[in-house]
């Protein structure tokens, strides 16, 4: 039997990874065109989506991190706790001791750089869970934040206010305001540093000896050890750079909100990892690309946008919104993980989330239609040996359910409203 | 020859098995330290609460009534840590829906007189209902959709306190019933605090289901291999779907003691960084955070151990915001010195320091 | 520890204390190694010349893994010298990285590569001397050494989309491609069929025209004879000797192995029929998810059957049809003339069946528990949940089973992954014979355990036959089937495709069966 030779990639080449960023990027741009047509007024102007840059870019440094780490297998949820501890250095720094702005901006990198060295160190050459190192560091940095100052305050140091407020205009695009002149859109600094830094590890993921190893790594460490590569100092890298990442990503956080606070990005561990996983990173490891992490930040902060424009504005329902987001996320993503378990490993059980998702359309839309709509029948009539088939079947079943469960409670939310 | 082989052996199964002495050791040194820095710590006195009855006073007894919810929740992740391999990180958001659910029932439409509406057994009952649907649907996030147990929890971790605020509509219900605020406080004529007592009435259930049941094997055969379970006739999944319900179960109970405490709630403070104390509390015993084998008594001593930690702490005059610091610290020291690379590496040590001692004998 | 009275115990086969030999391009001089209290290595030496193949024996236990691995550099040797080609004095070997500079590549049975990066990738990581990669050319590159092969693959393909044997070719694409001297193969063939091995066996041969020296780790005889010139035999650790394969019959070198004699086939062939019992299972189309064909099956009281088939044929996954081990198992059962339902291993054991697998870790024993706890397990959950044992009646269960089956333990509480692979077996069996199955099903149960626990499990199971039990056993081993089994199914191609008993049992017609000769439509179709 002679086996076709092509260097062109076919569907079922793709990775998980890319199929779920394709998802992200369909939803995102679903959900945009969405809500420019129900809510026309804020939506329409083109500063609403580069003030979700402004407002996000932090965010997206950290997830650009994230993803590293969990694209070499790890897990890193100190993040959001180191970022607050850069806030408040970099203020106590500035207000307090006089400090400038490169000062600051060394000592940021400096405690992400010593946050990245420590628990690289515990992680890859002590082999400890990175899940409990890192949690012990968010306790351990948000408890340092408190001993710094225990007090939030806003920095009123006039050269960094300045710098802070710098804005750059986006040339052609903007809006016309009420008297009727032309306002250009705007980007903060931040923005510039977290694309600056998404393409860099872009870079490094895509064309580096290292950034493969992360893979490897991720995709199985004893394969990767075998291989020759290192993996300690793999994984060593990986944490340094969320590290280093997360002190950036505080340094920005600091820049856009001017003020040092234990409070300051609360939750930014839990976005980012929610990013990294819509984007396409596979909490498993081994898969995962800059790109899908940075629509994924800005999948999850439209929703945000969107559940506060539909007026539920309350507090509670963004901690609702990201959870709902990544509980979906995840049951995609285990149904994909399933598929390849099932098709690499027949002696695990793995199909059950599949099987149970394609069960309940079953019973909620009838047999033949959840037929069509997750691409059962295929599987069904398919000859036994034929795997890749079913991979594909699995993928179709997880986009159908996944736009679905996006798309249904939005929905719902303005038929409600 | 054999004897002091044997005698070696022990003395370096001291740190490798032996999983009670860990706790155990930990008290000591915290016990000693404290000894050394103020033996008035250790007084305990009986003095009169603010209702006239007779109590006893003192920071043992304060360790004992405030490191119950902690001891109640080290039961709950040492069983879900054993057959999942990963750790709980929602209990303080669970407690804090467990608490707001309690406070809903019990105070029904009417928030501010402090009347309760209903009966307490009946508040309780659906606080643990409650309970048990967020350890069902961590333990089917887990279970089912195989996800890692400390992400799946990620998701009422974040959204847990929301739901909480939402449950009450952001409201905080107030409740001032005497019979209510026994349980967080002091049943009249006893001089020990409730908690205590209701976190003894939970390690006797928990004894009993453990003699009685065969939750133990079940529990450690899953978490060390699960399809060698499978095909023994075990369902995995329900197992591991069980622990959570547990867990749930103990939170709820965590709630009920948290929120009698307080009369109230407060939805972002409530039981707050209780997860990693409890985390603390497995691996202080001695359990391996990745699954398999468990010692519960040793869990829950470590609860204690903890509670101890924190009360030295404040005693030392340390924020409570900047508690989790220390903790954390604690936590990395413990966690360092638990692993097995470290542990070879000591090991090592003695061995080399051990063997001219051996050899001086044989000459 | 300088006290060293075993290296006079080494046979002296082996030169010691001179610089290497002329023609030999690896010398390994009194490797040791423990792990904590086991010495899984003591004094071992190891020669390898220029273009030969050796082959590296032992029963389980013996190290053989272990002296791979610090010559791969996973493992760090506690004493003891390399000599390498090309390097004057002892060379340092501390992570596999370095293995591959020195020109050491190593395949490896259990650890698959990544199964999420492309083939090419799998191919060439590691080992990229750039900084920066160049996937078009990585990718041609690829395209020429796997079409050079003749390995059906595409070099975009990510890994895991391949079987497990074209995994396997590429796992060995690469070491080849890496222009090694010395290439080592740890029980590449396991995953193997016969003419898949047949292709590897031609590539070995290729490259130790060339002069590569390959060290082969297998369990097989046949292939040792096919295709190695020496043998180099372990046992507990210890180096038992280093012969030429010429020169050393079978016997002698399983006797080596064992370190006792042994006859050459310790079950002799049995002829007779023996008379035949009433029906105890009678399945009809049993399927599963795990694609085989639906089949039947009938099994007699007090028989012994067993699925003969080549590896990747199904036989593995009908038994596991039978006990309900994988997902969507279904059928038609008459078990004792009632109907019955088995969906899952639950069921299956309800009614009395039992099944070891041939994953003896992953799916056999739970390493952390006791040796008690395991051999009580099926057992507890078939009494249920609520009525656990006493720690007594356990005990009385452990102590009866591991003098039955001659379990070698400290005692009951020791962990069971302290045992060796054959006491594992024991203990597993000791937990399914616990449960007084009236249905025994043994898939692989004397694969990778030591000759002597092979025969006690052999005999033990003529003997609960004996005694009315019917017994299923699945072996890769032709000729041990043969010896035990009193009917076979062969299986072709994930599809049962014949059926034999008494008079047709014989090698000859087994294998026609499975190549598809005369004897087509025996089975149910």
């Amino acid at each position: 039997m002679k086996i076709k030779r092509i260097h062109k990639k076919r569907f079922c080449d793709l990775s998980d990874s890319t199929v779920l960023t394709m998802i992200t990027a369909a939803v995102f741009v679903i959900l945009y065109v969405f809500a420019m047509i129900v809510f026309q007024k804020g939506f329409l102007k083109p500063q609403t989506f580069f003030n979700l840059l402004n407002a996000n870019a932090a965010l997206m440094i950290l997830s650009c991190g994230m993803t590293v780490v969990m694209v070499a297998g790890g897990i890193d949820i100190s993040v959001g706790g180191v970022s607050a501890l850069v806030t408040m250095c970099c203020a106590v720094f500035i207000d307090h001791h006089g400090g400038s702005f490169t000062g600051a901006a060394l000592l940021a990198l400096g405690i992400g750089l010593a946050f990245g060295l420590v628990q690289g160190f515990l992680v890859a050459y002590l082999e400890i869970q990175p899940f409990i190192i890192t949690l012990a560091g968010m306790f351990f940095a948000r408890g340092m934040t408190t001993i710094v100052c225990e007090a939030p305050f806003n920095v009123q140091n006039e050269d960094f206010v300045r710098i802070r407020e710098t804005r750059i205009n986006v040339p052609f695009l903007g809006s016309v305001n009420k008297n009727g002149i032309f306002i250009n859109a705007y980007i903060e600094i931040g923005v510039i540093v977290a694309l600056l830094t998404a393409a860099a590890l872009f870079f490094l993921l895509k064309w580096t000896r290292t950034g493969r190893a992360f893979y490897a790594v991720g995709g199985n460490r004893q394969s990767a050890l075998m291989l020759g590569i290192n993996v300690k100092q793999t994984v060593f890298l990986s944490h340094l750079i969320c590290g280093l990442l997360a002190g950036i990503g505080g340094f920005v956080y600091f820049m856009h909100v001017g003020s040092g606070s234990a409070a300051n990005a609360a939750g930014a561990e839990m976005n980012a990892i929610a990013s990294a996983i819509i984007g396409g990173t596979n909490l498993m490891g081994g898969a995962g690309n800059i790109i899908g992490t940075l629509l994924g930040t800005l999948t999850l902060a439209l929703m945000q946008n969107i559940v506060s424009s539909a007026g539920l504005d309350q507090a509670w329902w963004t901690g609702i919104t990201i959870a709902v987001m990544l509980c979906i996320f995840l049951i995609v993503q285990s149904v994909l993980i399933a598929a390849v378990i099932l098709h690499r490993n027949p002696l695990t059980y793995g199909s059950m989330p599949a099987e149970f998702l394609y069960n309940l359309t079953k019973k909620s839309v009838g047999a033949s239609s959840a037929q069509v709509l997750c691409g059962v029948a295929l599987h069904e009539k398919s000859p036994p040996d034929r795997v890749h088939r079913q991979i594909i079947v699995y993928r179709i079943r997880g986009q159908t359910l996944f736009m679905g469960s996006i798309i249904y409670p939005v929905f719902c939310f303005f038929l409600s409203s | 020859m054999m004897a002091q082989d044997r005698s070696k052996r022990n003395f370096l199964s001291f740190f490798s098995g032996k999983q009670f002495l860990i706790p155990l050791a930990a008290l000591l040194a915290l016990v000693i330290f404290n000894l050394i820095a103020d033996p008035e710590f250790f007084r305990v006195t009986l003095g009169r609460n603010s209702a006239g009855d007779p109590v006893l006073a003192g920071n043992l007894i304060s360790i004992l009534d405030n490191g119950s919810e902690l001891a109640i929740l080290a039961i709950g992740m040492t069983l879900v840590t054993a057959a999942s391999g990963g750790q709980d990180i929602s209990a303080g958001a669970v407690i804090a829906i467990c608490g707001s659910a309690l406070l809903r029932v019990l105070c029904g439409s009417d928030l501010t007189s402090g009347q309760i509406q209903s009966p307490i057994i009946v508040a309780f009952l659906v606080c643990c209902l409650v309970g048990m649907l967020c350890g069902a649907f961590n333990g089917a996030l887990v279970a089912f959709f195989r996800i890692q147990p400390m992400v799946a929890t990620l998701i009422l971790f974040t959204a847990g306190r929301s739901i909480a605020a939402w449950i009450n509509n952001n409201e905080l219900p107030m409740v001032a019933d005497s019979t209510f605020a026994s349980f967080g406080g002091y049943i009249k004529g006893v001089p020990m605090p409730t908690p205590f007592f209701i976190a003894l009435i939970c390690f006797a259930a928990v004894w009993a289901l453990l003699r009685f049941t065969s939750l133990g094997l079940y529990v450690q055969s899953v978490g060390i291999s699960e399809k060698t379970s499978r095909l023994n006739g075990l369902d995995p999944r329900i197992v591991k779907v069980g622990v959570f319900v547990i867990m749930g179960l103990c939170c709820a109970v965590a709630a009920l003691i948290k929120v009698s405490r307080l009369k109230t709630i407060n939805y972002s403070i409530i039981a707050k960084d209780i997860e990693m104390d409890a985390i603390l509390a497995v691996a202080l015993g001695g359990n391996p955070l990745s699954g398999g084998k468990f010692r519960m008594s040793s869990s829950i001593l470590g609860a204690y151990v903890i509670q101890f930690l924190t009360t030295t702490l404040y005693k030392f005059d340390v924020q409570s915001d900047a508690l989790s610091a220390y903790k954390a610290a604690a936590v990395i020291i413990l966690v360092v010195l638990s692993s097995p690379v470290v542990r070879e590496k000591l090991m090592k040590l003695l061995r080399s320091l051990s063997e001219p001692e051996t050899a001086g004998k044989q000459v | 520890m300088f006290v060293c009275g075993e290296s006079q115990d080494v046979p002296a086969l082996i030169f010691r204390g001179n610089y290497m030999k002329e023609n030999s391009i690896l010398e390994m001089r009194g490797i040791s190694r423990s792990f904590l209290s086991v010495k899984a290595l003591q004094n071992v030496d190891f020669t390898l010349c220029r273009g030969e193949i050796m082959a590296l024996m032992g029963e389980n236990g013996a190290g053989k893994s272990t002296l791979i691995k610090i010559l791969t550099g996973v493992y760090t040797k506690d004493s003891g010298e390399i000599y390498l080609k090309g390097h004057s004095g002892p060379v340092e070997i501390s992570s596999p990285q370095q293995a591959q500079e020195l020109g050491i590549s190593t395949v490896y049975q259990e650890i698959p590569l990544c199964p999420n990066l492309s083939v090419a990738e799998n191919i060439y990581a590691g080992r990229h001397k750039k900084r920066l990669i160049s996937w078009r050319k990585l990718n041609e590159k690829a395209e020429k050494l796997l079409s050079s092969l003749g390995i059906p693959a595409s070099p975009v393909q990510p890994l895991g989309s391949c079987s497990v044997a074209v995994q396997q070719m590429i796992a060995i694409a690469r070491a080849v491609d890496m222009e090694c001297s010395i290439l080592v193969l740890d029980e590449p063939t396991s995953s193997l069929d016969e003419q898949e091995t047949e292709r590897l066996f031609e590539l070995m041969r290729q490259l130790r025209s060339k002069g590569t020296g390959i060290i082969f780790v297998t369990h097989f005889l046949d292939q040792v004879y096919d295709i190695c010139d020496r043998v180099t035999v372990l046992r507990d650790g210890r180096l038992t000797g280093v012969y030429n394969v010429s020169d050393i019959t079978r016997v002698q070198l399983v006797a080596e192995m064992l370190g006792r004699e042994l006859d050459d086939s310790p079950v002799a062939a049995e002829a007779e029929d023996k008379a035949v019992g009433e029906v105890l299972y009678h399945g009809r189309n049993i399927h599963s998810s795990e694609n085989i064909a639906p089949f039947e099956l009938t099994v007699r009281k007090g028989e012994i059957s067993g699925f003969a088939g080549l590896l990747g044929s199904g036989r593995s996954e009908c038994v596991r049809a039978v006990f309900g081990a994988d997902k969507g198992t279904d059928g038609n059962v008459v078990m004792n003339g009632k109907t019955v339902s088995i969906r899952k291993p639950s069921d299956a054991i309800k009614n009395g069946i039992a099944y070891l697998s041939e994953d003896r870790k992953a799916e056999g024993i739970i390493g952390e528990l006791s040796v008690r706890e395991n051999i009580i397990l099926a057992l507890q959950v078939k009494k249920g949940f609520f009525r656990p044992f006493s720690k007594s009646e356990a005990e009385g269960f452990a102590d009866e089973y591991i003098r039955a089956l001659g379990i070698k333990t400290a005692s009951a509480d020791t962990p069971v992954k302290e045992l060796s692979g054959g006491n594992q077996q024991k203990v597993i069996l000791a937990r399914w014979l616990l449960t007084h199955p009236e249905y025994l099903i043994l898939d692989e149960p004397t694969r990778g355990i030591d000759i002597g626990a092979k025969a006690d499990i052999q005999r033990l199971v003529k003997k609960l036959a004996d005694d009315g039990m019917s017994v299923t056993f699945i072996s890769s081993e032709l000729g041990e089937m043969l010896g035990i089994c009193s009917r076979l199914f062969v299986m072709r191609d994930r599809k049962m495709v014949g059926q034999l008993s008494g008079r047709q049992l014989s090698e000859d017609n087994i294998m026609k069966t499975i190549a598809g000769g005369e004897h087509d439509g025996a089975g149910p179709q």
